[in-house]
């Protein structure tokens, strides 16, 4: 109880903000939890740009327009060697791929559902749920908010406006647009006004928790934020935002997650440069700050994991852009991941091993993937792990 | 001290009012045809009846108040078609490109973005306007719920100068019409075609975006039983469909068979696949355009869609989980009807569940449009840039959603922790009056009357410790029975 920041934090409970009314476990944070960031690419996101097959004829054939040029250390625009079969898109370079250098970051490629509808909708709230693929989704019921309960005194906090669906059924999870939070909104005496206006009503503790997190963390961010103002770090909004995050997570959260949008590049996709290599760019930088500010200690038990709903159709379409797909690629990281390598089962990459003559087979199905990485990250015997991922058995990829 | 002062005003208040003999029950009811209570609307529901309100509601549009009306007159957008807004965009573009320094090059583009964006704003302000002045809020609400389910985004391409048309012609026409009209709409719709790319939907350049979101999102629903065969099947019929945004005919394309061009839309038939196609089980011929307007029938007319539809009007209507019962009776009358939408919310607020529904938490904006109509109560508000702002900040800006799903429905969605302080911050904002809305931020008589109806016990206690008008406002605005329908 050191840590000046949750000194800080008690005084202020101490002082009766909202007498008595907050989870004791929101803030006993056990110094030696480990932390998990679960980073949501809503849109599908052209796995095949990031992972680049540079062996395959068919890939440059296929995508005339789109592909990432083979490895080649004079041509800026070309894909970045990681292993004699794949590469990675150049507008990583600065950020992440220091990472898979360091051996702190791997890929899991032909991961995702057994879901073929390839509908945005359907398949986010699919992953988000976390259950088996026959289980209707109507229990409202996400993996987090499971682990969560699991985890007892691990808090998890969404760094979204809205709750997301993976933390559904989870025990008081709170949510954070980070954009808001530099101030707290209401005084002790409003708060407490205000959630006496729903005393009893099924929001009560929405309405207790949301009044005193926004408090609470507008007291660690401004001691955050002076501390970083002198790095004048750069405007870009993910990044920004990826640096409170590690902040409230390093001091306080201990499971978080995000989402970032806008990856659904159906038209104009660009290669090297253009629309998902900007995405790609921003996102990339964004993960990095969050682990520069997280410090290396904290670094160390962190893993964080990049996910999205499906991949993209291996061929481009009429509009050099792609379409709905299957298999996608997962993004596995943190200071003691086995990382420097490619995960999980593989096929080679060709016009013929298509699934469905159109895009990349499952074949590391996303309950099994996370699973295996879950379970040595937080120690979870089976039984806790089936209670996050009912009826999946772990994929032990050796990333933890 | 402060109770009584208050209690006094309210006193005043009150006996101004109309005399009010409806109950709880019929506000919860107004409510949920409308946006909050005015007064208004409670003379009109005393004098009308239940039955006969809800005629009124679902007949033919109402006139909007004269002063608001002019405000609308007075925009450009009432009198600017999409091809001028597009010709005037061109002209601030040529500028960009003609200007020599960079600081001019900066100043035109600044120009044209400004320009772009006031085009958005004013449609913005007519939604709003209407939303909030109509007697008709019914009809308002089904614009939104409609610009909802075939939503589409301000932010990609040309979107700022596409929405205020499709909003007006696309949307606003048939929100108690026929469905089939409005999937054709919306289908023909530039906004529609360049937000989910069918603009640029070829033979041989096959994209499949519309197709699949037509089905998923707009008609059977993503268990509507159709396959990845219907949905390239789907994309086939649709290749041709495009736009013209600067509105003369191509010649060249004109002179092909089957070339249509209505405004903005234009089907170019040497872009179509006329193969075969199967869709759903049925055999479509290559007629070029034709197999749209077969499709689109095909479409409407299964039953999933009638269900798929029926769910999220009695969803977003009346709450979630919508009665299944309900949802059957909404589905029958939808597939007998061939999709009459005011025949379908008919059967919904002629159901008891519309009275016993429990309460639900509203989407912010519903909650904004309920506070202003009450709050303002038939005075005309000046500005509403303030509640543009506040959709904004609670994460539901008019245009503003990214993906073809639109808002999400269920009132759980808006509740969280950080989205329930949001709304106290909103709450705040109205109730401080210092926002630039109208001549008065006074306690109307509908507020009063929604108050003197609807506060428990409880929250009248909290309001009794509010130390200011202001506060009492804020608490009031922020009280369980001001956010749930």
């Amino acid at each position: 109880m050191t840590d000046p920041v949750r000194r800080r934090l008690l005084q202020g409970l101490g002082a009766g903000l909202l007498a008595g009314s907050l989870p004791a476990r929101l803030w006993a944070a056990p110094a030696a939890a480990p932390r998990l960031l679960l980073v949501f690419l809503r849109g599908a996101y052209d796995a095949t740009s990031v992972l680049v097959p540079y062996r395959s004829d068919d890939y440059y054939r296929l995508r005339p327009n789109i592909a990432i040029a083979t490895p080649d250390t004079d041509n800026p625009a070309a894909a970045l060697q990681l292993d004699d079969q794949w590469g990675l898109h150049p507008a990583l370079q600065d950020s992440l791929y220091p990472l898979w250098q360091a051996g702190e970051l791997a890929f899991v490629p032909f991961a995702g559902t057994d879901d073929t509808s390839r509908s945005h909708f359907e398949t986010q709230d699919r992953i988000e749920a976390g259950l088996p693929d026959t289980a209707s989704l109507a229990s409202r019921s996400g993996f987090l908010g499971r682990l969560s309960r699991v985890l007892q005194t691990t808090p998890g906090i969404a760094f979204t406006a809205a709750l997301p669906a993976v933390f559904a059924g989870g025990d008081r999870i709170p949510n954070l647009a980070l954009r808001d939070a530099a101030t707290a909104p209401f005084d002790p005496r409003q708060s407490a006004l205000l959630a006496d206006l729903y005393r009893g009503h099924p929001l009560e503790d929405r309405v207790r928790a949301g009044l005193e997190m926004r408090q609470d963390v507008a007291r660690m961010l401004a001691g955050d934020m002076q501390a970083a103002s002198r790095g004048a770090a750069s405007s870009a909004a993910f990044e920004q935002q990826a640096r409170r995050m590690a902040t409230l997570m390093r001091d306080q959260y201990r499971l978080g997650f995000v989402d970032v949008g806008g990856w659904d590049t159906h038209v104009n996709q660009g290669g090297a440069q253009g629309q998902l290599a900007n995405l790609l760019g921003n996102l990339g930088r964004g993960l990095a700050a969050f682990r520069d500010e997280l410090g290396a200690p904290a670094w160390r038990d962190t893993v964080v994991v990049v996910v999205s709903e499906f991949g993209r159709t291996f061929r481009e379409n009429g509009n050099r852009g792609t379409d709905h797909g299957h298999g996608t690629v997962y993004w596995v990281m943190g200071g003691s991941v086995r990382g420097g390598r490619i995960a999980g089962r593989q096929i080679a990459l060709s016009e013929a091993t298509l699934f469905q003559n159109r895009d990349y087979p499952v074949l590391n199905e996303y309950r099994s993937v996370l699973g295996g990485v879950l379970k040595p990250h937080y120690r979870l015997n089976d039984r806790q792990l089936a209670a996050v991922f009912p009826g999946a058995s772990p994929l032990d990829l050796k990333l933890l | 001290m402060h109770r009584a002062l208050f209690t006094l005003a309210f006193a005043a208040l009150m006996a101004g009012a109309a005399p009010v003999r409806a109950g709880g029950d019929d506000l919860r009811w107004l409510q949920r045809t409308g946006f909050g209570v005015d007064a208004a609307a409670v003379q009109s529901l005393q004098r009308l009846g239940p039955s006969r309100y809800l005629d009124a509601q679902l007949g033919p549009e109402q006139p909007l108040p004269a002063s608001v009306q002019a405000q609308i007159d007075a925009m450009p957008i009432s009198s600017t078609g999409i091809a001028a807004l597009f010709a005037q965009a061109d002209t601030l573009k040529a500028a960009i490109d003609a200007a020599q320094s960079d600081a001019d090059k900066q100043a035109a583009k600044k120009a044209h973005g400004a320009f772009e964006q006031d085009v958005l704003q004013q449609a913005m302000q007519r939604n709003l306007l209407r939303a909030i002045h109509s007697p008709d809020p019914l009809r308002q609400k089904l614009v939104w719920f409609w610009f909802n389910h075939f939503n589409v985004f301000s932010g990609k391409n040309n979107g700022r100068l596409l929405i205020p048309d499709y909003e007006e012609n696309a949307i606003r026409p048939y929100a108690l019409g026929r469905f089939r009209d409005l999937v054709m709409a919306t289908l023909k719709h530039p906004a529609m075609l360049v937000y989910l790319d069918n603009a640029q939907n070829a033979a041989g350049k096959l994209n499949e975006n519309y197709a699949r979101e037509l089905m998923e999102l707009h008609t059977l629903g993503v268990d509507g039983g159709y396959t990845q065969a219907d949905v390239q099947a789907l994309a086939r019929i649709l290749t041709g469909v495009s736009v013209n945004l600067r509105g003369e005919a191509r010649p060249r394309a004109a002179m092909q068979p089957g070339y249509l061009h209505e405004g903005a839309f234009e089907f170019i038939p040497r872009r179509h696949d006329w193969g075969d196609k199967v869709l759903l089980g049925q055999t479509i011929k290559g007629t070029g355009f034709d197999e749209v307007e077969t499709a689109v029938t095909l479409l409407c007319r299964q039953p999933a869609t009638a269900r798929h539809i029926s769910q999220q009007l009695a969803t977003y209507l009346l709450g979630s989980p919508a009665d299944p019962q309900l949802v059957a009776r909404m589905t029958e009358t939808f597939q007998r009807s061939d999709g009459d939408i005011a025949a379908t919310v008919r059967v919904l607020f002629r159901s008891p569940q519309a009275r016993s529904a429990p309460p639900f938490y509203t989407d912010p904006y519903r909650y904004v449009v309920s506070a202003l109509r009450q709050g303002y109560d038939g005075q005309t508000l000046g500005n509403v840039q303030p509640a543009i702002n506040w959709l904004n900040q609670q994460g539901e800006p008019l245009y503003g959603r990214l993906t073809p799903d639109g808002y999400p429905l269920d009132g759980d969605a808006w509740a969280s922790d950080g989205q329930m302080v949001k709304r106290f911050e909103v709450a705040r904002a109205i109730a401080g009056g210092r926002a630039p809305l109208a001549p008065s931020s006074t306690p109307t008589p509908s507020y009063q009357w929604r108050f003197a109806q609807s506060a428990g016990v409880q929250t009248r206690n909290v309001l009794d410790r509010a130390t200011s008008p202001t506060e009492w406002n804020l608490l009031w605005l922020s009280a369980p029975e001001m956010n749930h329908d």
